[in-house]
């Protein structure tokens, strides 16, 4: 009888240890890969050097200009690259898997950088700053997510709130000013995260449903608006706009300083949502509730924590945040509305939420891989790459079906998500 | 020749349990008529007050909705217009009814509605050299495959590594975007002396005939409809007269007890996803042989996200979609009318759909909202 279920144990070990190593060898090929993707494709004509400018001339401290030999780099990234993958095909240690990818895709980034810029000048400071303005409504629509999903309620709702904010704030502040324009939309925002709540706890109803009649309902009524309303009466879109301030000293050094420190209002915004939210959730007495409400809402009942008020309270929250997050698009950058202008941001936050793992820092890194997939796509036109925008602008999506699909390392979602919880 | 029957017997009878199962605890006619029938019109008195709450005044309002009934159903060509919006609803609608069915919530129908009819626009002009007996049939079909092959993406991945459904078409949609704006620009596909992106038009040969233009000319109403009837059917009987609805229903309902039952889940969930992108697809296909002929970018013009919409509605059940597919296509030429008449944005119509979804998602909400008209539900009874 032990005997029968120590071999049992061992085997599954076995297959375990047997599916980690053959994830190791499948990663370790898609990096050779990667590797004879950068020698044969992204090859330089020789001499050709890429120049990365990392100040401009206003600045008030100087470096000059960061000048990168292309075909040399190259030569040496795709060498980097395949001594990664062969020693991931050899060695196949899961625990080295994820870090020998990570440096793999930073490495790719980097030779394509210099590919798409040999023999050309470019502003990576203007990049990374383009970066962070464009991550910071998928990562306010990603910290929506996660305090949502946290407490177990899927939230696909997030487009729609996002819109709702955008709208709100530039109808608002079209007529009490910016900053009273932005309270609205998180006022707003919330009212959306109460909604969902309430049709999704108290009247049982499916969340994705909840969350899809929501997104329609809000492009709904915005897109009415806008056409019924805002094409007669002008001066009702016509929000100003929250201009970016520099932080001093900190905004000053170079490449970070003004991609950090030399924002608007929704930038610094977001970053210190980011560290709260993570404090909260992980340091705090209420957050280990709302996550015990999302891992097990039973015994969380039975240890006296009230599953109906976390859910509704947390979700509340998340709805202010992506309604933050949507006047983004209207009092931080243009100022006016147009018909469904957040154009699927709300499930790139989603994607941002699945990709950061259900953690706020997380959402934040992939909301800026995604910022800088979608910065970089407006830059290439500039330097007349021969790869179609519309084929980088889709790799963040690929990236995400990537993740969902488990195929590096599984992201795992709270225990209980998206399901109802009846009291007994 | 005798162990078969005690067989198809058994199968019968889990059928018949299945059905059982599925409007346990409910009261078939509050659930099926009064309900979504509650819904339509308190989504219109909603409507109404939303109208009033952006300054327009009480005739207005009044024409509005004399314009929405008449633009809807009026007359011959507001029929017309009503039969011929719903066809793609409808379609892609059964796609989706299949999958809640199966226990799938397929967010994709706009991508597999945009590929399928891509495709449909791409075989149309590349094959034109076909007679068009063969013509016709032959582009749908190529439609419904893309369509069917594009959903298989997400059916695969979920049954093979357990991605969710919801994110990956979600994904799946907005990369169809991308990769038709792309398409759209390649010379194969771009018409001639066109820089922005457009596609050839469908030739006469794969064009579906408007079936009304012996009485006039304009009616759009086109033999899209016979395509739709006869997907109905079809669904109809797939879903509860054949053995692989059966599997769907059973896996959507208890997939554990399913795969007990021998049914193979991963196979289920692909063959699943598939025949649902199939109808997208084909929805796809009809609406640019029939209506657009060629594709632009974003042509589907949110039919994939509205047919959710009809799918709920109408219960996934496929007359219920029938019906409401009708309903939404009738909303959608009435508001056209009512933009024209009384100058109300059609927007409004987005609105008035969200609200009857909403109600007819959480009957509670409509039951707490009119207590009357419902007997008292039974306790412990399912809402």
């Amino acid at each position: 009888m032990t005997d029968a279920t120590t071999t049992g144990a061992t085997a599954r070990e076995e297959k375990l240890a047997s599916a980690n190593s053959r994830r190791a060898r499948i990663m370790g090929g898609v990096l050779i890969a990667l590797a004879l993707l950068v020698l044969f494709t992204l090859d330089v004509a020789p001499g050709e050097s890429a120049t990365f400018r990392l100040t401009t001339p206003r600045d008030a401290v100087q470096i000059g200009d960061l000048v990168v030999p292309g075909g040399p780099f190259n030569m040496i990234a795709a060498a980097l690259l395949a001594f990664l993958g062969v020693r991931q095909f050899l060695r196949g240690g899961a625990r080295w898997t994820n870090i020998s990818l990570g440096i793999g895709l930073a490495i790719l980034v980097m030779a394509f950088l210099v590919w798409a810029t040999a023999g050309k000048s470019f502003s990576l400071t203007g990049m990374l700053q383009a970066t962070m303005v464009r991550a910071v409504p998928i990562a306010l629509g990603g910290l929506a997510g996660v305090l949502s999903e946290r407490v177990a309620v899927v939230n696909i709702a997030i487009e729609g709130m996002l819109l709702a904010g955008a709208f709100t704030g530039a109808l608002v502040g079209s007529l009490l000013g910016g900053w009273v324009g932005m309270f609205a939309a998180i006022a707003v925002g919330g009212c959306f995260g109460l909604l969902l709540a309430a049709l999704v706890v108290t009247y049982r109803m499916d969340q994705i449903i909840a969350g899809v009649v929501i997104n329609l309902f809000v492009l709904g009524v915005t897109s009415y608006v806008s056409s019924q309303v805002f094409a007669e009466y002008r001066h009702l879109n016509n929000a100003p706009t929250f201009r970016s301030f520099k932080i001093p000293i900190l905004g000053d050094i170079p490449v970070i300083g003004p991609m950090l420190f030399n924002q608007n209002l929704f930038v610094y915004g977001a970053l210190i949502l980011v560290a709260v939210s993570t404090y909260y959730l992980f340091h705090t007495k209420n957050g280990l509730r709302a996550r015990a409400v999302g891992e097990h809402p039973r015994a969380a009942d039975t240890l006296g924590i009230d599953v109906y008020k976390t859910r509704y309270f947390h979700v509340t929250l998340a709805g202010m945040v992506a309604g933050f997050g949507g006047a983004w698009f209207t009092l931080g950058s243009v100022g006016r509305f147009d018909e469904n202008m957040t154009n699927g941001r709300g499930y790139i936050g989603l994607a941002a939420m699945i990709f950061g793992r259900w953690h706020p820092v997380g959402a934040l890194s992939a909301a800026l891989v995604f910022g800088f997939a979608d910065s970089i796509q407006q830059k290439l036109a500039l330097l007349n790459t021969p790869i179609p925008s519309e084929f980088l602008s889709m790799a963040p999506y690929i990236a995400t079906i990537i993740v969902v699909a488990g195929l590096i390392g599984r992201s795992k979602p709270p225990a209980a998500n998206g399901t109802p919880y009846t009291k007994e | 020749m005798t162990d078969k029957r005690p067989d198809l017997k058994d199968v019968n009878e889990r059928m018949r349990g299945l059905l059982a199962r599925t409007t346990h605890g409910r009261d078939d006619f509050e659930d099926l008529v009064i309900v979504p029938v509650f819904a339509v019109i308190v989504a219109l008195i909603f409507g109404a007050l939303i109208m009033l709450a952006t300054a327009v005044d009480l005739p207005t309002i009044g024409r509005s909705f004399v314009a929405l009934a008449v633009g809807s159903v009026g007359s011959l060509s507001a029929w017309s217009e009503t039969l011929t919006a719903s066809i793609p609803l409808v379609l892609a609608g059964l796609g989706l009814g299949l999958g809640f069915r199966a226990g799938l919530f397929n967010i994709g129908a706009e991508g597999q509605l945009l590929m399928g009819g891509l495709a449909a626009v791409v075989a149309g002009f590349s094959l034109d050299f076909l007679p068009m007996v063969l013509h016709l049939p032959l582009t749908l079909l190529v439609g419904a495959l893309v369509g069917a092959l594009y959903a298989a993406i997400a059916g695969f991945l979920k049954a093979t590594t357990g991605a969710h459904e919801v994110i990956s078409t979600i994904m799946l949609n907005l990369i169809s975007f991308r990769l038709l704006d792309w398409f759209l620009r390649q010379p194969f596909i771009q018409r001639e002396g066109r820089s922005d992106p457009i596609s050839k038009d469908v030739p006469p040969s794969a064009e579906l005939p408007r079936i009304l233009d012996f009485i006039d000319v304009n009616l759009r109403l086109h033999a899209g409809i016979f395509v739709m009837l006869a997907a109905v059917a079809l669904v109809y009987w797939m879903l509860f007269r054949s053995k692989i609805g059966f599997a769907f229903r059973a896996s959507g309902e208890n997939p554990d007890a399913a795969n007990y039952a021998g049914m193979k889940a991963a196979f289920i969930i692909v063959l699943a996803m598939g025949t649902a992108g199939a109808l997208a697809g084909l929805a796809g296909a009809t609406q640019v042989q029939g209506v657009l002929g060629r594709a632009s970018p974003g042509f589907s013009a949110g039919i994939g996200f509205d047919a959710i919409a009809v799918a709920l509605l109408g219960r996934s059940h496929p007359v219920g979609i029938l019906f409401a597919g009708i309903l939404f296509g009738a909303l959608e030429a009435g508001g056209r009318q009512m933009q024209v008449d009384a100058g109300v944005s059609i927007d409004l119509i987005g609105i008035i759909q969200a609200l009857i979804i909403i109600f007819i998602a959480a009957p509670l909400l409509v039951r707490s909202i009119f207590p009357w008209g419902f007997r008292k539900r039974r306790k412990g009874g399912e809402a």
